[in-house]
């Protein structure tokens, strides 16, 4: 039996080339590197890999229209066998795939491997990136819950702010005038044919550099790239220490993306799919929309970017993020490839990850966002122990004035503006009129909204918070 | 001995003038019509992928109710299908706006978007505030900015009363351009 497979695979193998593709690829020459921070590129490989196959399998059980998705993705997620398992693969393999892009991204700066002759490596790899959040972003819109509908409008006004064409831009992603049949009909074009399509052919060129130019030998501090002998270089230090890359160098890969899936794996059956939030009526106000945690440092940074330079920056921030990207290559690449020996490439690069951490963190919070859903106010968290009726009545002010879902007294309301659990140590009675009927950047001025006599009770409640 | 003269004479013949200027001729020709070919098909590619922009844009007139649904110095939020709605756009071809009746025949409608990134706003009547979620917009009930990103007042439907009937006039959503 064994023999006639032998024979079987013999044939196939003669008549078909398949080994004397394969193997050189298999055991092309690699650096002899021991380190374990060259597997995020393979691993965002395989990952991508799982969301291919299990996005083919959300596709035989969704219906991509506007009106019928949202059915479908509750009987995938309620009803389906293993249907909210297989979601949950496809969200956290989405996620892994944006973390490990990032980190292999990070790497490959730090070690500035996109130096000569590397640079188209960087260059397609830039393209990958932009794809990837492409597709993360679209695919929050799948979805096509009260979130999907509301993502979609504010990526719509995100191009709107584009000069003169930016009107026809949020049209065009919209598929018309408004939210409508046409909208998610796109977006499942752009998720599943369009963008997949631009990741394999990206995928591809990456690869084939790969394999073209090699892969980078470790830096060490003064060893210089010169791009006149650097070739010559390389291939001499392939003869004398390289390693084939099958086993000797990829086993560290297997390892690594294999345990990344089963984590994908365990986080899916444990945790689960996100939850659908409530159907996409674009006639139902009363919802709050938020993207998903990869989406959030751009959120947080669209609340907290003085509001003047927004308009500006909502169009320069991405134009300039996405050339600078482009140019890393070609601002420098020569010379000095260590981390140790480019200190400012690596401030740079720990500036732009606490930046993107902490606008997460923020985001997560998201403290400028008022707080619908606050309990009114109630008389035991108030600091006077036997309140008079002008307080009482303040108490219940604040909370119907809204003045709550902003302000935080003692636990209860939102984090946007200053916590007033004792801001009668802060401000008299006169200043609290003053900030309460004028406001500020971030707050209403009450002048018109309250009577004399609600502002009154109001501040005679506030100031009793000492 | 004939074979190779016969090689001679065929490197002669591929070699001269006239079959040069063949051959480029019918390299020009093949060229050409893939590029032919490319070109029409392209036509009904691009005319899908630019389906939004070659489409017309309407604006209707939409019943949202009769006077008297709306009390004096209320505000309420209006449903009403958009003015192109797909066949098959079901659920989606809805869309909402903020009524206000200030006096008898006086009404204003607001669009639903929060001018900063178009998030829904939603009308708080006790602290008579619209809020956002998303970046904490807040607009007075004449739609003007009380705090927050929002770089615009709300944008207003036409409304007119035509017997007894409320009508808003539907607009695209309202996208706030750089200038604003």
């Amino acid at each position: 039996m064994k023999k006639l497979f032998k024979k079987i695979w013999y044939w196939i193998d003669d008549r078909t080339g398949i080994s004397e593709l394969i193997t050189p690829l298999l055991k092309h020459p690699a650096p002899p590197t021991r380190l374990w921070t060259y597997v995020f590129g393979s691993a965002t490989l395989f990952v991508f890999v799982l969301q291919v196959i299990t996005g083919v399998a959300l596709s035989l059980l969704y219906e991509p229209s506007s009106n019928n998705a949202y059915q479908s993705l509750e009987f995938i997620t309620n009803h389906a066998k293993f249907g909210n398992v297989l979601r949950g693969i496809h969200y956290y393999g989405a996620s892994a795939m944006i973390i490990l892009i990032g980190l292999h991204m990070m790497r490959t700066y730090i070690t500035a491997s996109y130096k000569f002759p590397r640079e188209m490596n960087w260059i397609t790899g830039v393209f990958l990136l932009l794809f990837t959040i492409f597709m993360a972003f679209t695919g929050q819109l799948l979805r096509w819950d009260a979130n999907g509908v509301w993502s979609s409008v504010v990526a719509a006004e995100q191009l709107g702010r584009v000069p003169f064409i930016g009107k026809y831009l949020a049209r065009l992603l919209l598929g018309g005038d408004t939210i409508g049949g046409q909208s998610l009909s796109r977006f499942y074009s752009y998720h599943v044919f369009i963008a997949p399509a631009g990741i394999f052919i990206f995928i591809g060129l990456h690869l084939y550099l790969v394999f073209r130019n090699g892969i980078s030998e470790p830096p060490k501090a003064g060893r210089l790239i010169d791009p006149k002998t650097y070739r010559a270089w390389y291939e001499k230090y392939l003869k004398e220490k390289s390693v084939p890359f099958w086993p000797n160098a990829a086993w560290r890969d297997v390892i690594f993306s294999s345990l990344i899936i089963i984590c994908i794996i365990v986080l899916a059956v444990f945790m689960g799919a996100p939850a659908l939030t409530s159907a996409p009526d674009p006639s139902v106000v009363h919802t709050s929309p938020t993207p998903d945690w990869y989406m959030i440092p751009f959120f947080a940074l669209f609340a907290l970017m003085p509001h003047k330079i927004e308009s500006i920056a909502m169009m320069l921030g991405p134009l300039l993020t996405i050339f600078l990207l482009f140019s890393i290559p070609f601002i420098s690449n020569k010379g000095e490839r260590s981390p140790m020996k480019r200190p400012w490439a690596m401030f740079g690069v720990i500036c732009v990850f606490i930046f993107i951490i902490s606008l997460l963190i923020v985001g997560l919070k998201a403290p400028w966002s008022p707080h619908f859903d606050a309990k009114p106010l109630p008389l035991s968290a108030i600091k006077q122990a036997n309140p008079d009726s002008t307080v009482i009545e303040g108490v219940h002010l604040f909370y119907n004035k809204g003045c709550e879902y902003c302000h935080k007294i003692n636990k209860y309301g939102g984090l946007a503006g200053p916590d007033l659990t004792v801001v009668g140590n802060r401000l008299s009675e006169q200043e609290l009129t003053i900030r309460i009927v004028n406001g500020a950047t971030n707050m209403p001025s009450y002048g018109g909204l309250l009577s004399k006599d609600e502002l009154k009770r109001l501040v005679a409640f506030l100031a009793s918070q000492k | 001995m004939i074979y190779a003269m016969n090689e001679e004479t065929d490197n002669k013949e591929k070699n001269s003038p006239k079959e040069i200027s063949r051959r480029n001729f019918m390299m020009k020709l093949s060229l050409g019509f893939a590029a032919a070919s490319a070109a029409v098909v392209a036509i009904p590619v691009i005319s899908a992928l630019l389906a939004p922009l070659l489409e017309s844009s309407p604006e209707k007139w939409r019943k949202v109710g009769t006077v008297n649904d709306f009390a004096l110095g209320t505000t309420s939020l209006v449903t009403f299908i958009n003015a192109d709605p797909k066949p098959y756009a079901g659920v989606t071809a809805k869309s909402a706006a903020w009524l206000r009746r200030d006096d008898k025949n006086n009404f204003i409608a607001f669009a639903a978007n929060c001018t900063h990134l178009g998030c829904p706003v939603r009308w708080e009547a006790k602290a008579e505030l619209f809020m956002c979620p998303c970046h904490g917009g807040v607009y007075y009930k004449d739609g003007t900015v009380a705090a927050g990103p929002p770089p615009k007042p709300l944008t207003k439907y036409e409304v007119r009363v035509y017997k007894d009937e409320v009508q808003i006039k539907t607009k695209p959503i309202p996208i706030t351009g750089i200038t604003a």
